[in-house]
């Protein structure tokens, strides 16, 4: 799975333009950010700051201007990809949960969390083994039968993170994860989080602007204007 | 790997069943175009193999007797059973006609043959009710597809006839029904006149200075008994002794009783190749309009189930699919539907083949090559929607 040695992620002076010419958008202007493994940083920023782009930049879904990206101890761009496979890359090292958790509503539980190892190459059985284990782990193993449109709201954000964690990528990008559950549901999330960030060694990104859980980062990432502003969190305990 | 398509299939059932069958049915007409030109073929085949021949003889420069008209002096047949290999030669005489029952009539066609025993050329082979016609007048043999019962009584120009026997699939081949007479009957009602025209005719003749002459009495009688014989018969059915080639007789024939002839196989020429043709060619547009169509359809259905699923494929390819195995995916679903349709519309058309009008002979290779046609019809018609998903933005999955 993660075939980079040591883990975490580093970025340095990372720019992205949209466009060109008149119409040019610079969404960022050197951002620089480093998680470690097993921390979950916060990421804030007004609307438009430029938060869905460093995402996106991170997820190896569009590509940065210029700047480099370091994953472990791997470069994985610097002023272009040095990375042929950005597929494999995304599947192998970097997990993903967003705002809704965009399910599969076609597979069930199971099969939603256990495809990333069958794409990776795993057997059905081991794939589904792995996946039902996490799926306990994160409280919903219970439906690991059910189909996704027969689970609550916060049931299918856990088998979101689930799937984000079953190849045990060494980084996991949470765009507003929180967003659609109340404040005790939240913090679950955010608690599912650090234990899993401890217990993998991830590196947890978390965008968001709900104020339930941004005093629960021990360390936040201001945005604004397309740079980064790092500040100590509350660190508020979750227990 | 699982399969996602199948997963999907499964998942969303009710709407690919629903376009299954819709789309089945569609190819169920298609499969049943095909069976109606081969039930057409199969028609003039049966038509060949009924009459009973190995050889036709024919009027001269004529394609007859089915595909154009032609006559022939009755009494020619004598002479041709006495050629070396000719084991039987008959008679026959074919008219295309409204045959008038009691209140209503039948478009059929009426076939004049030499009463006599199964397996003279002409003669219906085989019955399934009744016997065969052994009066020389005003007894017939009709096949079932005129609705007619036995004791029935039919008329055919101004006689009234017994149906006495029934047989089947005797058809001409434009799939009317065969109605079998005693040819003496049967050419009655090609040649005769009516009253009035045969007085007329008289009168004209009587009229004409060059038959009624003063000094030659006898003239105008013996002319009005030739005007009035009808020694005409369509065609002689000829069948070769067993183990005789046709070619011989033929070119006897051909060469010293000045007559077209011809075999079994030119016969089906003629019948294939020129008869049905035109229809033929009919069904052919129909296919090819039908598989317009039915790609079409196919490919409207599988582009809307993508657009309804971008977000999954966004998603799919965000966590590091192949573009392959969404394309994939795609694919098996277009062929998932056809496959579907295929049942369907082979089980549609094997149920209501029995209810046309003309024979519908479904054959298996016809099965077959339909079944590929669909799976590559949908292959094609998937190609807009894999399109589309390939240009699918992973990034749409994070959003903004
Ligand atoms: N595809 C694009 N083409 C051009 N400009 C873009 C594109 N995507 C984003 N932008 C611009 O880049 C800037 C940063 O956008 P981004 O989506 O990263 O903001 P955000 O912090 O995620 O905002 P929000 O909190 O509203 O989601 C914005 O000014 C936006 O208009
Ligand atoms: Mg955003």
């Amino acid at each position: 799975m993660a075939e980079f040695g040591k883990k975490g992620i580093r970025i340095e002076e990372l720019t992205k333009r949209y466009g060109q010419g008149d119409t040019a958008v610079d969404a960022l202007k050197g951002v620089d950010m480093t998680v470690a493994p097993g921390e979950v940083v916060g990421l804030i920023g007004p609307s438009g700051s430029g938060k869905s782009t460093l995402l996106k930049c991170l997820g190896a879904v569009i590509e940065p201007t210029a700047g480099r990206m370091i994953l472990g101890d791997k470069i994985i761009y610097d002023r272009g990809w040095k990375i042929w496979d950005l597929r494999a890359l995304r599947r192998d090292s970097i997990g993903f949960v967003f705002q809704a958790p965009y399910l599969i509503p076609f597979l069930d539980v199971t099969d939603n969390v256990a495809l990333l190892p069958m794409l990776a190459g795993l057997s059905n059985r081991d794939s589904r083994k792995q996946a039902v284990a996490l799926l306990h782990a994160l409280d919903v193993g219970h439906r690991a039968q059910a189909m996704p449109s027969q689970l609550s709201g916060g049931e299918q954000q856990r088998v979101a993170i689930a799937r984000a964690l079953v190849n045990r990528p060494p980084v996991i990008l949470a765009d507003e994860p929180t967003a659609p559950l109340d404040s005790e549901r939240a913090l679950a999330v955010i608690r599912i989080l650090n234990q899993m960030a401890r217990q993998y060694e991830t590196a947890i990104i978390v965008v968001t602007h709900d104020e339930k859980i941004i005093p629960t980062f021990k360390r936040i990432y201001h945005i604004r204007d397309g740079r980064t502003l790092e500040e100590d969190g509350e660190g508020r305990s979750l227990e | 790997m699982i399969s996602l398509a199948g997963r999907d299939i499964l998942h969303a059932w009710g709407k690919f069943v629903f376009t299954g069958v819709g789309l089945g049915l569609l190819i169920g007409v298609t499969l049943s175009m095909a069976g109606i030109y081969r039930g057409m073929v199969d028609d003039a085949q049966v038509l060949l193999d009924n009459s009973g021949a190995d050889i036709w003889v024919v009027q001269q420069d004529t394609l007859g007797p089915y595909a154009e008209p032609s006559s022939l002096y009755d009494d020619i047949y004598r002479g041709i059973l006495g050629i070396s290999g000719v084991a039987r030669a008959s008679n026959v005489t074919y008219l295309t006609m409204q045959v008038r029952l009691k209140d209503r009539d039948v478009r059929a066609m009426v076939v004049g043959v030499v009463p006599g025993g199964p397996g003279e050329p002409g003669q219906p082979g085989y019955l399934i009710a009744g016997r065969h016609i052994t009066r020389s007048h005003y007894e017939a043999v009709a096949d079932m597809a005129a609705g007619l019962r036995l004791g029935e009584r039919i008329q055919i120009r101004r006689n009234t006839y017994t149906v006495v026997g029934l047989t089947r699939r005797m058809v001409s081949s434009s799939g009317d029904p065969m109605i079998f007479i005693p040819l003496k009957d049967a050419r009655e009602a090609q040649f005769l006149k009516d009253n009035d025209t045969i007085v007329a005719q008289r009168r004209r003749t009587a009229a004409n200075p060059a038959f009624n002459r003063p000094g030659v009495p006898d003239l105008l009688d013996a002319v009005i008994a030739s005007q009035s014989a009808n020694p005409f018969v369509n065609a002689i059915l000829v069948q070769l002794e067993p183990g005789a080639l046709p070619d011989g007789p033929a070119d006897w024939i051909r060469r010293w009783k000045r007559l077209q002839v011809y075999t079994r196989s030119q016969m089906e020429d003629i019948l294939v190749g020129k008869l049905i043709a035109t229809s033929a060619r009919q069904i052919a547009m129909f296919l090819v309009i039908l598989s317009i169509v039915s790609a079409a359809i196919v490919a409207f259905i599988i582009y809307t189930l993508t657009l309804g699923k971008i977000r999954e494929i966004a998603v799919l390819k965000l966590i590091g699919t192949k573009n392959r195995t969404i394309a994939g995916m795609i694919l098996q679903q277009a062929i998932g539907l056809g496959v579907i349709g295929f049942v369907v519309g082979k089980i549609a058309a094997t149920l209501w083949a029995p209810i046309f009008p003309k024979y519908v002979l479904l054959l298996p290779g016809d099965a077959a090559r339909g079944f590929v046609a669909v799976v590559v019809i949908c292959m094609l018609a998937s190609i807009l929607a894999i399109r589309a998903a390939l240009k699918v933005d992973p990034a749409e999955a994070i959003g903004g």
